[in-house]
């Protein structure tokens, strides 16, 4: 079976520094796949190179077979190539029905048309209420983004992500900020993302990452020091010294 | 030959009032990052207070510009303390509208003071002659204004870029909470850089009074040329500010003389077209 | 912050529908409050509702979408003219004459979201005034078109549905514009709520999501730059039937500048908020401008300095906020 998303040799430079370097990676159908670095790893470019917002120096990205390399940020987005944001990005004003009803409206193609009410599509409604039930969001549906907690507006971030029906999930911190109290809801949430989807996650939380991911990578200065199984990574002697060595020191 | 010196001279000389003018609201949006549009209002406080000493007080020319741009900044510091500093992180909007503001109330009020006529300033002897420059003859204004701008550009950038106040300046721009832990007090540079480009404004205003004339709505009228060679220039560079000055000057003085009748159809035209071209203006700063 | 809201707010489709109708209604019942009280002041009142359509235009594209305009002059102006010169060259049927201001506005606005948008910020802002005088300038040369700055004069309009003449008093062209006025304003409502809108209202926000959600902004500001065009044209046309006089005025700086200034008094992002502003605006400017022009001034420029500082969402805003603050009161005062 062929991967459904891979980046191969992909580089970037700013003017003669080296921020990625030759980065290569393979996911399949189902995949769970965390990221992990130090700060200034080169993490945040990755995302952005993956996701068409800054071009590549070198390298390619491909989605389902096909070469995205060229594309911008918004045709990946329609490809299927779905991101969440580390610092969430919502309407304060908007209630979280309308953000998925938006989200599900653009998946249909009708996101844009002037001669329909937004609260009239009667199935669009429907799909987004069983997406906020399935997160736990039915509660606060109908309550504006502003004033709902910071951990459900967290939900309602995956919560778009499904309602995209992505091919390639790519989850950014999705626990960041979050108080610890409301951790598992979210865990619990990414627990239930379907089966099929291959999903990226980009996380600073140790023990998200191994209860999660079934592989992980490790990225330092921009280069890729390991793949492999999560109880692997500990061991290896290279994300020891880049990585692993002054987180143990720094956080247990 | 003689007609395309004398529209070479204007445009360069009228190109240097411009700049004289906005090279202090290009810092001001550029370093401040305030879209200040009362700047011209401050240019023709400084053309009101010079006029009034140098006409109705019969002090003389030099005298009404120092006069012009102390008693400006003087006007400028306490504006600067009770409204500006309320809106350096606010939207561009809010900026837009409350500047608005301040210059509605600065004409109404000047008005209201000094009456709705046109100002003028008389120009002292020396200055109204013209000067011998071996092959040809200028105006004494116009190489006035010439060396005026020169030397604004020349001892901003000295002090931007080689004084202790310039790398404290920058400091505060780039990283306001770093500056104030390394102990520097950004209030007070914000204060001094603001009341350097409102005097700067009123100097502006009044040696360029021969091309823009001091009116009752000359803050309105030259609003929009004051933000928009600005904005050409790329907010915050002087190099930029004096490119675009000098270019549009250049294009606005050719027009009048060669098709009056076309107003500033092209003065917008280039404007319109440069802006398209480099969206962050001719120099400015990557965001 | 609020965080005891009371009842989740279900949007139920007959409970805005019935909303909508009570403001309608409301707008027709003080315009025709104005049209009884005022029956010497109706050629101003209607000039009221021909920058009314301009104000809601420019809500549209700064409340709306986020983008602010000093140039909405050149959508109301290219309405005006080609109602204008339509008139002169023998199109006199009122309706008609506003389609075609709608149809010109709309053209113009496809013009300049498209040289807008190539920019962001402030070059933006210059722009959308580069934009306004350069076709200012270009009206005042074109003078055997437009009348340069002697103005476009010489229309006489049919009579309304061939029975209401466009007389001296106005009254026709009064009721036609409060006609007019409820239709526009109908459709608005209807457009901001659509899908379409929502998004506007998304981009507003934060253009990073919408395209995170695969939908490119270009296009649909560009649409609300034409739709925001139609409106300021049938604003533009509705003066040019009414005064039988197009001017150099409706396409400048300042009347665009004014109408952001109505708006921002009214407050930006309400459809009503750019209603109450313009009255506001224009009534105080017609009877304090009469007094001293300077000392309007005065006024203008410390009300504008005063919302900034202590009520930047406008009237309509904080009204909104002082009746969500009174309802909570009386809903804690009722438990």
């Amino acid at each position: 079976m062929s991967a459904v998303f891979a980046v191969s040799h992909l580089s970037k430079e700013f003017g003669g520094l080296k921020v990625s370097r030759d980065i290569s990676l393979a996911m399949n159908e189902g995949d769970r796949l965390a990221l992990i670095g130090p700060n200034g790893a080169g993490k945040t470019t990755f995302v952005n190179l993956v996701t068409g917002r800054i071009p590549p120096s070198a390298g390619s990205v491909h989605l389902a077979g096909e070469d995205i390399t060229s594309l911008g940020a918004v045709k990946r987005v329609r490809r299927g190539l779905v991101r969440t944001f580390q610092v969430t990005r919502l309407f304060p004003d908007m209630t979280p029905e309308e953000h998925v009803v938006m989200t599900i409206l653009q998946r249909l193609g009708k996101a844009t048309r002037i001669l329909a009410r937004f609260h009239g599509d009667s199935a669009a409604r429907d799909e987004a209420a069983e997406i906020l039930a399935t997160l736990g969001l039915t509660e606060v549906a109908h309550r504006k983004v502003a004033t709902i907690a910071y951990g459900q507006q967290r939900l309602l971030e995956i919560a778009i992500a499904l309602a995209q029906r992505p091919k390639v999930l790519l989850l950014d911190e999705p626990a960041a900020g979050v108080p610890s109290s409301d951790t598992p809801r979210i865990e619990e949430a990414l627990a239930r993302l379907p089966a099929s989807l291959a999903v990226l996650m980009i996380e600073h939380d140790m023990d998200l990452v191994f209860r999660f991911a079934k592989r992980v990578i490790v990225l330092a200065a921009g280069e890729l020091i390991f793949q492999g199984l999560p109880a692997e990574v500990a061991r290896d002697p290279k994300v020891r010294e880049a990585y692993l060595g002054s987180y143990a020191h720094a956080g247990s | 030959m003689q007609t395309a010196l004398s529209i070479a001279v204007d445009a360069l000389a009228y190109g240097m009032a411009l700049f004289i003018i906005c090279i202090g609201l290009s810092l001001t949006m550029g370093l401040m990052r305030v879209v200040n549009l009362a700047h011209g209002a401050f240019a023709m406080i400084g053309g009101y207070i010079a006029s009034y000493a140098a006409r109705d007080l019969g002090l003389g020319y030099g005298f009404g510009i120092i006069l012009a741009m102390i008693g400006t900044m003087i006007i400028a510091v306490p504006l600067e303390r009770l409204l500006y500093r309320r809106i350096y992180d606010r939207s561009e909007l809010s900026q837009v509208l409350m500047t608005i503001g301040i210059t509605f109330c600065v004409i109404g009020i000047t008005n209201y003071f000094f009456g709705p006529t046109l100002k003028t300033i008389p120009l002292p002897a020396e200055l109204a002659r013209s000067v011998d420059l071996g092959f040809r003859s200028i105006a004494g204004h116009r190489l006035f204004v010439i060396v005026s701008g020169l030397v604004v550009a020349g001892g901003l950038w000295f002090l931007i870029e080689r004084t202790g106040f310039g790398i404290h300046l920058r400091a505060a721009v780039e990283n306001a909470p770093m500056a104030r832990t390394l102990g520097i007090r950004t209030e007070i540079i914000y204060a001094a850089s603001f009341a350097l480009a409102i005097g700067l404004a009123a100097f502006g205003g009044v040696v360029g009074a021969e091309f823009l004339p001091i009116e009752p709505y000359y803050a309105l009228r030259y609003m929009v040329t004051f933000l928009v060679v600005v904005s050409v220039g790329g907010a915050g560079s002087i190099p930029g500010a004096l490119a675009a000055c000098l270019l549009l000057g250049a294009i606005d003085v050719t027009a009048r003389y060669l098709v009056p009748d076309f107003g500033n159809f092209f003065f917008y035209l280039a404007v319109i077209l440069v802006v398209c071209a480099f969206p962050r203006g001719l120099m400015g700063r990557a965001q | 912050m609020a965080t005891a809201t009371p009842m989740p707010v279900i949007p139920s489709a007959s409970r805005t529908l019935g909303r909508d109708f009570l403001g309608l209604a409301l707008i027709a019942l003080v315009g025709l409050a104005g049209y009884w009280l005022f029956p010497d002041n109706l050629a101003f009142l209607t000039r009221v509702i021909s920058v009314a359509l301009l104000v809601l235009s420019l809500d549209l594209i700064v409340g709306y979408c986020g983008i602010a305009s000093l140039g909405q002059g050149a959508l109301y102006g290219a309405g005006a003219y080609a109602a204008g010169i339509a008139c002169v060259h023998g199109i006199t049927d009122p309706g008609l004459l506003i389609l075609i201001g709608a149809a010109a506005g709309a053209v113009m606005g496809l013009l300049m979201g498209a040289i807008m948008l190539r920019a962001h910020g402030l070059p933006q802002l210059v722009l959308s005034i580069a934009i306004v005088q350069l076709l200012h300038e270009a009206a005042n040369k074109a003078s055997s078109i437009t009348g340069g700055s002697d103005g476009l004069s010489g229309m006489s309009p049919a009579p309304l549905f061939g029975l209401f003449e466009f007389d001296l008093w106005g009254r026709s062209a009064y009721l036609f514009g409060l006609g007019l006025l409820l239709i526009v304003f109908a459709v608005l409502r209807f457009v901001t709520r659509s899908p379409f809108g929502m998004v506007c209202r998304g981009l507003k926000e934060d253009p990073l999501r919408i395209s995170a959600l695969g939908i490119y902004a270009f296009p649909v500001l560009l649409k609300m730059f034409v739709i925001s065009g139609a409106v300021a044209g049938m604003g533009g046309a509705l003066a040019a039937i009414a005064t039988q006089v197009v001017g150099l005025d409706s396409v400048s700086f300042e009347i665009s500048a004014n109408a952001l200034v109505m708006l921002v008094l009214g407050g930006i992002g309400h459809l009503y908020g750019a209603l109450i502003g313009t009255v506001i605006f224009m009534a105080l400017e017609h009877i304090v401008a009469a007094i001293n022009p300077f000392h309007w001034m005065t006024l203008v420029g410390a009300v504008l300095i005063a919302i900034v500082l202590f009520a930047p969402r406008g009237l309509s805003g904080t009204l909104d906020e002082l009746a969500r603050l009174l309802t909570r009161e009386r809903w804690r005062a009722g438990r």
